[in-house]
């Protein structure tokens, strides 16, 4: 693609005033070529990550007869710190171009870095959450690379001592994917900071640099080779997504860019110890194209192995293309690049003491692993334990609502079911409505006890989730509350046959079908508020009584 | 013991003070006359002092003052070149200003430094006003802030007169490296000022400025402050904060000072050093007034330096520096034993593996640390069809020759398989290096050395022969690997120009010793007679 291909660019604007602001305008010759992972205008609204559709279920089980797949994952994590990794910059998803920018993001001549140190306190406790060894002494290194996004020609980044290495991470695959628990290794994660971005015209003619995102700071995780298909792949990329939302250190926000997947296939026969050439797979915005790219990157190296083609595979890097459902070659590799990584001379190594770590380490919240395995303890199936530890808002709202005395099924089922549906419409999260935990548990007792029906119940749920207040308040200012005195519903049963003598005297010639209707007329008569059970029986008893 | 001395040119005598018990070292005073000056030979005075006793007593206005530079300036510019950039209206503007402020009456309108003068090396940004590192890519570009060295001088009250001449981005040692102008030397207007600091030297040389800022990397200030005859001082690596100052190799690069007389130079220390927050490699340690511990001559007991250990360097004595230098050397180590001390032979074995260390490690340094001069956000920007070209042609017609081999030195350095062998080893080496001074400095409390192995040479003579300017920087790069402050005070003349050309002593001492450094410079420059360091353009009336 055209990346290199840009012409005349005029505008030296460089910043000459304290306002540090300037847009270069370069002109490619060449139309655009696609940037990264993330698209730059993203306005859908956080999405709930979930598992992978059943659609590609099949893709999954393709035909991978004597191969197997080798697939290992980069991925680059954005912290949520209030400034950058060494300026005080802001950085705000979305903002006006190059309007977060300082000299120092910038590159400015005579700048220098200074560490923010909650980038190593989010990379010390996702360090510790993939369990990994954590480096006491570890130091920052220049990668350097020219491209125009990259202000000061290099990356600061860690290069041989990460500050954390030799983890894992434990998953449980979803059950509609024949489910099972997985582990994979976590080869290493380090801090660096992101470069910013390049927007092209729509007419191809000319780009533009915004360093908003200049100096933004990334978590890399670096897996093992660990998995072997598609789903675990991208159930891999969800359990990272959980794991930095539980901790609070990014949104990962696969549609912002906060959180970008690069993904290495390859394949070999079955029984053979070396690895297969690998192809790196960018462009995926979602876990479900990671999947989907990931199966068709497998049944695309396969068939080439199997027609004799094992050549054609190349190290390069492609594209997924969610329109075709396919990968595109975007650049071969030519040799490794030489990165010429030396240690950054600005910046101090980073020491760190066992008291910091420890301080860190009881901070953490309980991770997606422990509550799934608290979950299942319960006895929640495991269709239900994935569903509530996928997101921690959900988890965090079930655990309160148990804490104030509700049954484990009981809440769940209300969560999965009339809430999920709930936010799922309403394009919120758990914690954006007004329903509190202790009135859900409120809820489920008063119909445990039988003050209200469980159809009442319903009725109360949607007042409060929308509305807010208490399930006592909605029970007495709507006069809710159950009708369980016999004689009261069974006066109401005797009004309804009296009105109703030609469907009594249908059902007596043997339509019985009708006890439904009559059911239904007495609930209406006592708007929803009479005890079901207790309604049936007295009618059953009022319909056969000659 | 070295060979026996060759004292002709020798010009030291000295004042009340009796021949020492010991002598390791002869002085002689077979001497020739000291330069001719409108000044009274003598030690040298606090400019900075007179001008805030004027100020304060009413005496003269800021204005008169500057005025008074700015027309030596004006006088001694055309064949100096000292200033890439001159800032006099708004000098003259702040002058103006700082006097409206005392006489309103204003409370501390004279700061530390009110109605100081002060050249900034142009590598060091300032607010408002042109910084260019000497370099074309660079050509009109103003930052957007003030080094924090430049700030801290301005709040302090100094006036920023302008911006002098460089080795592009500090790489060089004779400021023929420059962009812009040749600078020259204000004792000799064929010979070069020494460099990178070269304008900032010769400002001050030319008292065209009252001090000045420079930046050492491998011996950028203490060279040139010995070609021209004044102070020069390099602190300790994380003394100043480096915060503006354009890198060249970070890990070795220092903000330095410049003044007509130690206790000049101890005051903008005092002035510019300590911990800065946009700087990380910025050491906390406490900031003494540097000024506090220099007696006047007066005061001075007869033996002040007694009890001092001094260790003369061995190795810089030898082979490859000029006799005349290492007489004037000798000289002030006789002259120091005189104050009281005791000076001792030392040798530092690593001392020769320091100069192709310190050029792998700057190189490489200096390669990524120019990778944002690349034409696209500020600065100097070549139309062109791919990006790849305006990198290319950027830099190409952007950069000058020294730069550029330098960064094809480092990059290659650095590259995959060559990085052991160049940039590893160099760090090893530089470990050896601090490890022989650590170990000396336990012994010594002082390590004196030439600051370079000769005296200015003529302009032109080494532009083509980068190793033999290269070579000029034995003295001095050592320092900077092992990040140590040194002091260069000038000690004596060697023959050469209409009136002979300075020498100055290199002091070495242990880290954040600078006010040891300073207290020793001090008593050595006001117990030095029959020189002034005032150089023949002055006198030319």
């Amino acid at each position: 693609m055209a990346l290199t291909l840009l012409r005349g660019m005029r505008t030296p604007v460089s910043l000459r005033s304290n306002t540090g602001l300037f847009f270069n305008v370069l002109r490619p010759r060449l139309s655009h070529f696609t940037t990264r992972a993330e698209s730059a205008h993203a306005t859908e609204p956080k999405a709930v990550p979930k598992s992978i559709q059943l659609a590609t279920k099949e893709a999954a089980e393709q035909k991978t007869q004597g191969f197997e797949a080798i697939i290992g994952i980069e991925t680059h994590v954005q912290l949520s710190t209030v400034t950058k990794a060494f300026c005080s910059c802001p950085y705000d998803y979305g903002s006006q171009p190059n309007s977060t920018i300082c000299p120092t993001c910038m590159g400015h001549p005579g700048t220098l870095p200074v560490l923010n140190e909650k980038v190593v306190e989010c990379a010390v406790k996702l360090g510790l959450a993939l369990n990994c060894e954590i480096s006491m002494t570890s130091k920052f290194d220049r990668k350097q690379y020219f491209y125009p996004d990259l202000p000061k020609g290099y990356q600061i980044s860690q290069f041989d001592i990460p500050i954390a290495k030799k983890g894992y991470v434990d998953l449980d695959l979803p059950v509609e994917f024949g489910g099972g628990h997985r582990k994979f290794g976590i080869t290493r994660v380090h801090m660096e900071e992101d470069a910013g971005k390049l927007l092209h015209s729509e007419s191809g003619s000319y780009s533009q640099v915004d360093l908003n995102r200049a100096g933004v700071p990334l978590l890399e995780i670096v897996s093992e080779p660990d998995m072997r298909t598609g789903i675990e792949a991208a159930e891999y990329g969800a359990e990272l997504q959980r794991i930095v939302r539980y901790l609070g250190v990014s949104n990962g926000n696969m549609q912002e860019g906060s959180l970008r997947c690069d993904v290495n296939v390859s394949v070999r026969p079955v029984g053979q110890s070396e690895f297969g050439t690998k192809v790196e797979i960018k462009n995926m915005n979602s876990f479900s194209e990671i999947n989907r790219a990931i199966d068709y990157e497998i049944s695309r190296q396969i068939m080439l192995h199997k027609e004799g083609q094992a050549d054609q595979i190349v190290q390069e890097t492609r594209l997924w293309d969610e329109s075709s459902q396919k990968t595109f070659t975007m650049r071969k590799k030519e040799g490794l690049a030489d990165y010429r990584y030396f240690p950054e001379p600005d910046l101090p190594e980073v020491v760190l003491t066992t008291d910091y770590i420890d301080e860190i380490s009881k901070s953490m919240p309980e991770l997606p692993e422990a509550k799934r395995r608290r979950y299942e303890n319960m006895g929640l199936s495991m269709q239900d334990v994935l569903f509530l530890a996928n997101d921690d808002n959900v988890a965090h709202f079930f655990d309160s609502t148990l804490e104030h005395g509700a049954d484990a099924k009981l809440a769940c089922n209300w969560i999965m079911s009339d809430i999920a549906a709930y936010l799922k419409n309403e394009k919120l999260s758990i914690h954006e409505t007004k329903l509190t935990p202790l009135e859900l548990s409120e809820l489920i007792a008063s119909i445990k006890n039988g003050t209200i029906s469980g159809k009442i119940g319903k009725e109360i749920l949607f007042e409060l989730i929308a509305k807010g207040g208490t399930v006592k308040g909605v029970i007495e200012e709507k006069d809710l509350v159950q009708i369980a005195d016999p004689a009261a519903i069974e006066a109401m049963v005797d009004k309804v046959i009296a009105d109703n003598p030609k469907q009594l005297e249908q059902y007596r010639a043997g339509k019985t079908k009708l006890q439904g209707f009559f059911a239904g007329q007495v609930m209406k008569t006592s708007k929803g508020k009479a005890n079901p059970v207790l309604l049936n029986k007295i009618l059953g008893e009022k319909l056969n009584a000659k | 013991m070295p060979p026996p001395l060759q004292a002709h040119r020798l010009l030291i005598s000295h004042r009340r003070l009796p021949t020492p018990a010991r002598r390791r070292f002869t002085a002689v005073s077979s001497l020739q006359s000291a330069p001719a000056t409108t000044l009274a030979p003598g030690p040298a005075t606090s400019s900075i002092l007179s001008i805030r006793e004027s100020l304060l007593s009413g005496e003269r206005t800021a204005a008169d003052i500057t005025s008074e530079y700015l027309s030596r300036l004006r006088r001694t510019e055309p064949s100096v070149r000292s200033f890439i950039h001159v800032a006099d209206a708004a000098a003259e503007r702040e002058a103006e200003e700082l006097d409206r402020r005392i006489a309103s009456g204003e409370k501390d309108a004279v700061g530390p430094l009110a109605g100081v003068l002060v050249g900034v090396k142009d590598n060091l940004c300032t607010k408002n006003m042109p910084s260019t590192g000497g370099s074309r890519i660079l050509d009109g570009y103003r930052p957007a802030y003030d080094a924090t060295a430049v700030r801290r001088l301005r709040e302090a009250g100094a006036i920023v007169v302008g911006k002098t001449n460089l080795d592009e981005f500090g790489m060089g040692s004779t400021t023929e490296g420059s962009a812009f102008q040749v600078t020259t030397n204000p004792w000799d207007d064929s010979r070069v000022p020494g460099g990178s600091s070269g304008g900032s030297a010769s400002a001050v040389s030319a008292r065209q400025c009252v001090v000045s800022l420079g930046s050492d990397t491998g011996g950028s200030v203490r060279q040139p402050a010995s070609f021209c005859g004044v102070v020069g001082l390099k602190p300790t690596y994380g003394r100043v904060s480096r915060f503006g100052l354009m890198a060249y190799a970070s890990s070795l690069d220092v903000v330095g000072c410049f003044g007509s007389s130690v206790f000049d130079t101890a005051t903008i220390l005092s002035v510019v050093a300590g911990h800065d927050k946009m700087d990380s490699t910025s050491s906390s340690q406490d900031v003494p007034d540097y000024t506090s511990k220099l007696v006047s001559l007066d005061l001075l007991e007869s033996k002040p330096l007694n009890g001092l250990r001094i260790g003369i360097i061995q190795e810089t004595l030898g082979e490859g520096v000029d006799t005349g230098v290492v007489s004037s050397i000798k000289g002030a180590a006789s002259h120091l034993e005189q104050l009281g001390s005791v000076v001792d032979e030392v040798s530092l074995p690593s001392f020769s593996l320091g100069l192709p260390a310190y050029y792998i490690l700057a190189s490489s340094e200096a390669s990524s640390n120019l990778s944002r001069y690349d034409g696209i956000r500020y600065g100097r920007q070549v139309s062109a069809n791919d990006l790849n070209e305006i990198y290319g042609e950027s830099r190409a017609s952007g950069l000058g020759h020294e730069v550029k081999m330098r960064i094809l030195m480092g990059t290659y350095a650095l590259s995959a398989g060559y990085y052991d062998a160049y940039y590893k080893r160099a760090q090893q080496v530089r470990t050896l290096v601090k490890e022989s001074f650590k170990n000396a400095l336990e012994k010594y409390d002082i390590l004196i050395s030439p600051a370079a192995p000769s005296a200015a040479y003529k302009i032109g003579e080494k532009i083509n022969d980068p190793l033999a300017m290269y070579a000029g920087d034995i003295m001095t790069v050592n320092v900077n690997l092992a990040g140590l402050p040194a002091l260069v005070v000038p000690c004596g003349f060697v023959e050469g120009g209409p009136v002979g050309l300075p020498v100055g002593l290199q002091m070495i001492g242990s880290p954040f010793s600078e006010g040891s450094l300073l207290r020793v410079g001090h008593i050595f420059e006001q117990t030095l007679q029959n020189f002034s360091f005032v150089p023949p353009l002055l006198a030319e009336r």
